[in-house]
């Protein structure tokens, strides 16, 4: 289940399918990736997605940070959703990659994850959310 | 030296107030040991056998006193009185409590300091060479290209849950001081075309299957130098191995796609990546080299001579612990803390404080942690020698001995260790006893002894000239003994020598090598040259007969 969304669009109806399964059939708008699916496999579709759900069988596995960003980088603009072991001190940086909507496995402590959220006013290297790094605004960001 | 500005400061204050926030949290039983853990790590905080243990980060080794004095301090308020410094130039703590460890943090962010990335399965603390900026054959300052990598590894957040931690050095000079390829990601700073530019070297290591990493990039240019290593990660992390803790590292991913198909992946992955414009503007670069510049008042100076000294124990010292700098009548000192007896790396609060009194006033404000466990003055005036000397005399902190049989790099072992299957300080301890006498060390020249409690590999045996790894045999101690491994430029592996020992045993059979070793040098010949000349038989047959 979604519990935290940063998107003010319609939530996707269309229940997400395998990579497989996406692949094979053209009218499926919502995909989800397993950790060792290779996500460029989706460029060439991303105009008809609008969901891209990816899974977090553990937090420890930390391949679907890079899945995201890979998907961002390409110019994916729909929702990018982190489903499974999803922890309150895992999202600043599933943000950071450019998931905004999270399905934890476990509800999540709200309080805890605003507070998370909040903490770091800077950061030191430009990723898929537009923070702006710290050595840009040293220099007239 | 690098100084915090607001931004720096405000990351690493935030960073305490986040682990305030999640001891709170685990000590008010909202969150389980579980959960906890992997937060606790990435802040340097494990579970050790008795206590927690607290590892700090000092970036690339380097510190001014202030920050030296803080060591001190929390060694003196938090701990009994002593740190321990690491092969990664950092320092721990033994016997740390949890409900303390928020209050350290803070401590420690008050003179710029932290424990991020200490542990956990992300990018750890950068190393680099304990003689950056002193020494004549670099051909610029590494820790400039090391602070670059802190800034832009800490919080990386793709990067926070790799299959496995991920360690990385950089030096800018053929001699490798520092193990360069030994590590995940080593980095060489060499000259083409008078540009200064990074050779990749990715997939060395240690632990149970050690390898030498391979050059995978021969030459980036500084503009490039974040996305090449960001590229390098993401290939990493989403293709490294995760079903198996033992071959998690990137030196096996490295080593099962050979070094030329991981280079085209990397090569292929920075096609996407430079376009994202990771890398900061050459004033970020300059911002950055400003704080490395030569101290000031840094002046050329006349030698000092020895007035008759010669032969003396200061004559000893001054000969062996100290080595030329880049600008005449200075040097750098290497301050061991290898006291026969002692516990290698090991430094009590007094000590460390007057080793951060020297380096204000005899080094420039400057100290560095080397990799073999020493602290370096990186630059004195030779007339200042004799000071240095009779005040490291008096904080007994004046052995002799740095790259001698007795400088040994021992990992905490059974000791301290949950995960050793023998102890290693005791080994230490009993090799240095056993060649006490200053002169047959002297004799004997330089040999590096590395000693790990278990595969891990955490003291390094598999690079040293002598290597001792001990392992479980049906429930007892026992040592084996390997030969001929090299951490520096003429990098290799060592190789086991055969049946294992018991304690006594083993330090027997280090003597036997080492004596065998002096009816076969031949002039100017080394241990390890020794060793690589005539193989392993004449070892061999010295200590089984
Ligand atoms: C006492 C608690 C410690 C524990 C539980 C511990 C654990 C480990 C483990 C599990 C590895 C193997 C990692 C792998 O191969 O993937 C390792 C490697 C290593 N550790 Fe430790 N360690 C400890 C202390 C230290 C200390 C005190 C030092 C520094 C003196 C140190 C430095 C290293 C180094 C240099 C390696 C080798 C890195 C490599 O494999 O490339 N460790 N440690
Ligand atoms: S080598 Fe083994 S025994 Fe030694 S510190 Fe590392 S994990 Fe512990």
């Amino acid at each position: 289940m979604v519990e935290l969304r940063f998107r003010t669009d319609e939530a996707p109806e269309q229940p997400a399918v395998t990579l497989d399964a996406f692949l094979d059939q053209s009218n499926a708008t919502a995909v989800r990736l397993e950790p060792d699916d290779e996500p460029r496999a989706l460029l060439p579709h991303l105009d008809r997605i609008a969901l891209i759900e990816i899974a977090f069988p553990k937090f420890r596995d930390g391949r679907g940070y890079s899945s995201a960003r890979i998907l961002r980088e390409a110019g994916y603009a729909g929702e990018l959703r982190a489903e499974g072991d999803v922890l309150v001190d895992q999202i600043g940086f599933m943000r950071r990659c450019g998931f905004d909507s999270f399905a934890p496995a476990r509800p999540l402590d709200m309080a805890a994850v605003e507070r998370a959220l909040e903490r770091f006013a800077h950061v030191y290297q430009p990723a898929a959310d537009g923070a702006v790094p710290v050595w840009k605004l040293r220099h007239g960001g | 030296m690098y100084r915090y500005d607001q931004y720096d400061q405000a990351i690493v204050d935030a960073r305490v107030a986040e682990f305030s926030d999640q001891v709170a949290r685990r000590l008010a039983g909202e969150i389980s040991e579980d959960e906890f853990k992997p937060l606790r790590l990435t802040n340097g905080l494990y579970l050790q056998l008795h206590a927690y243990m607290l590892r700090v980060a000092i970036p690339y080794g380097t510190m001014d006193s202030r920050q030296m004095r803080m060591l001190a301090h929390i060694a003196r308020t938090y701990d009994r009185g002593y740190g321990h410094f690491t092969t990664r130039q950092n320092i721990q703590y033994n016997w740390i409590k949890l409900e303390d460890s928020p209050a350290i943090l803070a401590d420690l962010a008050s003179v710029e300091m932290h424990a991020i990335q200490t542990s956990g399965n992300c990018i750890r603390n950068i190393s680099s060479d304990q003689f950056a900026g002193a020494a004549a054959d670099e051909v610029a300052d590494p820790r400039v290209w090391a602070e670059m990598l802190r800034q832009w590894s800490t919080f990386h957040p793709e990067f926070s849950y790799l299959p496995r931690k991920f360690k990385i050095a950089v030096i800018a000079a053929d001699e490798d001081r520092a193990a360069m390829r030994l590590h995940d990601i080593g980095i060489q700073l060499v000259t083409q075309d008078g540009v200064v530019g990074a050779r990749v070297f990715v997939g060395g290591g240690m632990g149970r299957t050690p390898m030498v990493a391979p050059e995978i990039v021969p030459f980036v240019r500084r503009e490039d130098f974040l996305a090449t290593m960001e590229a390098c990660l993401r290939v990493y992390n989403r293709h490294g191995r995760r079903d198996n803790i033992y071959k998690a590292r990137i030196k096996i991913l490295v080593h099962d796609l050979g070094a030329a198909e991981y280079a085209r992946q990397v090569e292929e992955e920075l096609v996407a990546v430079k376009a994202l414009g990771i890398d900061p503007p050459a004033a970020e670069w300059e911002r950055i080299e400003r704080f490395f510049a030569m101290p000031e008042g840094l002046a050329p100076k006349a030698s000092l001579a020895l007035d008759g000294k010669a032969g003396s124990a200061f004559a000893h010292w001054r000969a062996r612990n100290t080595r030329p700098h880049k600008v005449a009548g200075h040097v750098s000192v290497t301050i061991s803390l290898k006291p026969v007896g002692g516990i290698p790396g090991d430094a009590t609060a007094e000590q460390i404080d007057v080793m951060a009194d020297l380096a204000q006033r005899y080094s420039h404000d400057e100290l560095r942690v080397t990799h073999s466990q020493n602290i370096v003055l990186p630059h004195v005036a030779e007339s200042d020698l004799p000071a240095i000397y009779d005040a490291l005399v008096a904080a007994e902190l004046a052995d002799a001995n740095i790259d001698l049989v007795s400088d040994i790099i021992a990992c905490p072992g059974l000791d301290y260790c949950s995960l050793a299957n023998a102890r290693s300080i005791p080994v230490a301890q009993k090799i240095a006893q056993r060649f006490a006498d200053a002169e047959r060390q002297r004799d004997i020249g330089e040999l590096k002894l590395k000693i790990s409690g278990c595969i891990n590999a955490c003291g390094h045996h598999h690079a040293g000239h002598i290597g001792i790894l001990g392992v479980d045999r049906k429930g007892t101690e026992n040592y084996q003994l390997l030969l001929g491994g090299s951490g520096a430029e003429d990098a290799s592996l060592g190789k086991i020598m055969g049946p294992g020992f018991d304690e006594d045993g083993v330090v027997d059979a280090v003597e036997k090598v080492v004596e065998r070793y002096r009816t076969l040098r031949s002039d100017g010949e080394r241990f390890l040259d020794t060793y690589r000349r005539v193989g392993m038989e004449p070892f061999k047959e010295a200590v089984y007969g």
